[in-house]
């Protein structure tokens, strides 16, 4: 994911791709081989698993050929589509939520000292059970099943927003914390013009660890809580296809949301990158004074 | 010749003085102790020391960032705090704001919108010469070029003192000759009272009317040096004979002044 500014394609084993050597197709360049080789490399292992399951004449119910898996996707897709909107929805709505919460929350904890001493220890307590050991509890507690899956994949991506807002609420710089104060700024001020746009890359970071533990909060939440029929979601289908021994039903799932999850942490990136594109490092070309 | 110390016997109205004033912070360190000074209305005074003496725990105490332990301050024959623009030792820009926002901040936090500040940011930024930059993110300056913006927005409020502490420590000697060059100019214009934190002799003798010399551990006050050149000061002072005269004074006051108590 990260960029590497000085990998520039003016050595040998990259010329065969570059069509001049000036400076602006070479970072096309550079564009298209991140995008190339990583496609490059999956081809390969695809056609790797296909020859495996050729070569040693592997049963589909033991391990589909890839193009099984494929053609799944298109046959079943009124099974699996259903499913991976009703995954999807659980998802985003838990990440929203886990956002609001999480930042709200944050802020309410660095307002006060009194109040951080008070509930940050319950919210590390919180961070370090195991958050899936308590889904049997929520199974019992709530009857809703969106309300349950949507309160497990909450509770697991709400804590990176939280502790990684709250660490960026409180890292505003001393030099600037006094120039604030020098110049009578209000509480709100400084939140708002210091302590939030401090906190913000924090926030980001936290945002993208959230999106991928909401899909995963989402999917084990479906497992605990073992929903079928209405309202079932990708985990549901691809642990009713387990039991079917359709192994190929049982990977399309699997594809599925292991795309849903990276299309999230993509848009993440993206929406990360335009936020802080501007003035942050980690989103930098380029370093220095122009 | 005998160094020409000048206590407290300044010409004109005092604007900040400073009674017997001593900070010790929480952790039992004295940093201060007996300060006695008097800033004259309009002067550039240097507060000059070698590190750890206290230079900028003077400064925190007259912008009201600390409380002194001790004695008091008073403005102008008042206890309230005149105002004060500040400029730190790093350039201490937010990262996230273009430059024009930067400047802004003082003014926003006083609750003056962006069309109502406009006026006077860009003259800040005109008065540093970085109008043209209004746009840039601080990260795309050059050292010496955010220490202006830190000045601009230090202008902005128009105040009556300006603190600065060691604002040209970090910078390249070519820059920092041109930003003394423009302080002393941009000083001379708005009719400023500067205290300006060194450890540099030279840096020192070429901005001040007065140096405030001080001893070490637990800081105060030991002489005060008035620095007979006229202004406008051009750069021929730095190599003439008289500067490095001073020099030699100023630096002979340090000496004594950090040499142990008998």
């Amino acid at each position: 994911m990260t960029t590497d500014p000085a990998a520039r394609p003016d050595h040998a084993p990259q010329r065969e791709f570059s069509v001049s050597a000036e400076s602006g197709t070479a970072k096309r360049n550079d564009t298209f081989l991140k995008v190339a080789l990583p496609l490059l490399v999956v081809t390969l292992l695809v056609l790797g698993w296909d020859l495996v399951v050729l070569i040693n004449d592997i049963p589909q119910y033991i391990l589909p050929r890839p193009v099984n898996v494929a053609s799944t996707i298109w046959s079943d897709w009124e099974i699996l589509g259903p499913a991976l909107v009703n995954t999807l929805t659980i998802t985003l709505a838990a990440l929203f939520l886990a956002t609001v919460g999480g930042v709200a929350i944050a802020i309410g904890l660095t307002q006060s000292r009194i109040v951080e001493f008070s509930f940050f220890p319950i919210a590390v307590v919180l961070q370090v059970t195991p958050i899936v050991a308590i889904f049997p509890l929520i199974n019992i507690y709530v009857p809703n099943i969106y309300a349950k899956l949507l309160l497990c994949a909450w509770i697991v991506a709400f804590f990176p927003i939280l502790a990684n807002t709250t660490l960026g609420l409180k890292s505003a710089d001393r030099n600037l914390e006094d120039l604030f104060r020098l110049y009578g700024a209000s509480r709100g001020q400084r939140l708002r013009y210091l302590a939030l746009p401090t906190a913000m890359p924090y926030f980001l970071g936290g945002l993208r660890i959230a999106g991928g533990l909401a899909l995963i909060g989402a999917v084990v939440a479906e497992f605990v809580a073992g929903s079928a029929g209405v309202g079932s979601g990708l985990a549901s289908r691809l642990i009713e296809a387990g039991y079917r021994l359709n192994n190929a039903r049982l990977f399309a799932a699997l594809v599925l949301i292991s795309a849903t999850g990276v299309v999230i942490y993509l848009v993440l990136s993206f929406i990360s990158h335009r936020a802080l594109g501007k003035w942050h490092e980690s989103a930098m070309k380029q370093r220095g004074p122009r | 010749m005998p160094a020409t110390a000048v206590p407290h016997a300044t010409t004109g109205a005092t604007i900040v003085r400073l009674e017997n004033v001593g900070k010790t912070f929480e952790n039992g360190t004295c940093a201060l102790s007996g300060v006695e000074l008097s800033v004259p209305r309009g002067a550039f005074l240097s507060l000059l020391g070698p590190s750890g003496c206290g230079k900028s725990t003077i400064l925190r105490l007259i912008s009201g960032l600390d409380r002194p332990t001790e004695g008091s301050i008073f403005w102008a024959g008042e206890r309230r705090r005149r105002d004060v623009g500040f400029v730190f030792q790093e350039p201490t820009l937010m990262p996230w704001a273009r430059v024009f926002d930067n400047v802004w901040l003082p003014l926003r936090l006083a609750g003056i919108s962006r069309r109502a500040a406009e006026g006077t940011v860009m003259g800040a930024l005109e008065a540093v010469g970085l109008a043209d930059f209004r746009h840039a993110f601080p990260r795309e300056l050059s050292g010496g070029m955010k220490m202006r913006v830190s000045i601009a927005r230090a202008l902005a409020t128009d105040p009556e003192v300006l603190l600065m502490d060691e604002p040209f420590a970090a910078l390249d000697e070519i820059t920092r000759f041109k930003l003394n060059d423009d302080l002393l100019r941009l000083w001379a214009d708005k009719g400023w009272t500067v205290i300006f934190v060194t450890h540099s002799v030279f840096e020192s003798v070429y901005l001040s009317s007065e140096i405030a010399v001080m001893t070490n551990r637990p800081g105060r006050i030991a002489e005060q040096i008035a620095v007979e050149e006229a202004f406008p000061r051009e750069e021929s002072f730095r190599t003439s004979a008289r500067f490095a005269e001073i020099a030699r004074r100023t630096s002979e006051a340090l000496s004594r002044a950090m040499a142990p108590a008998p």
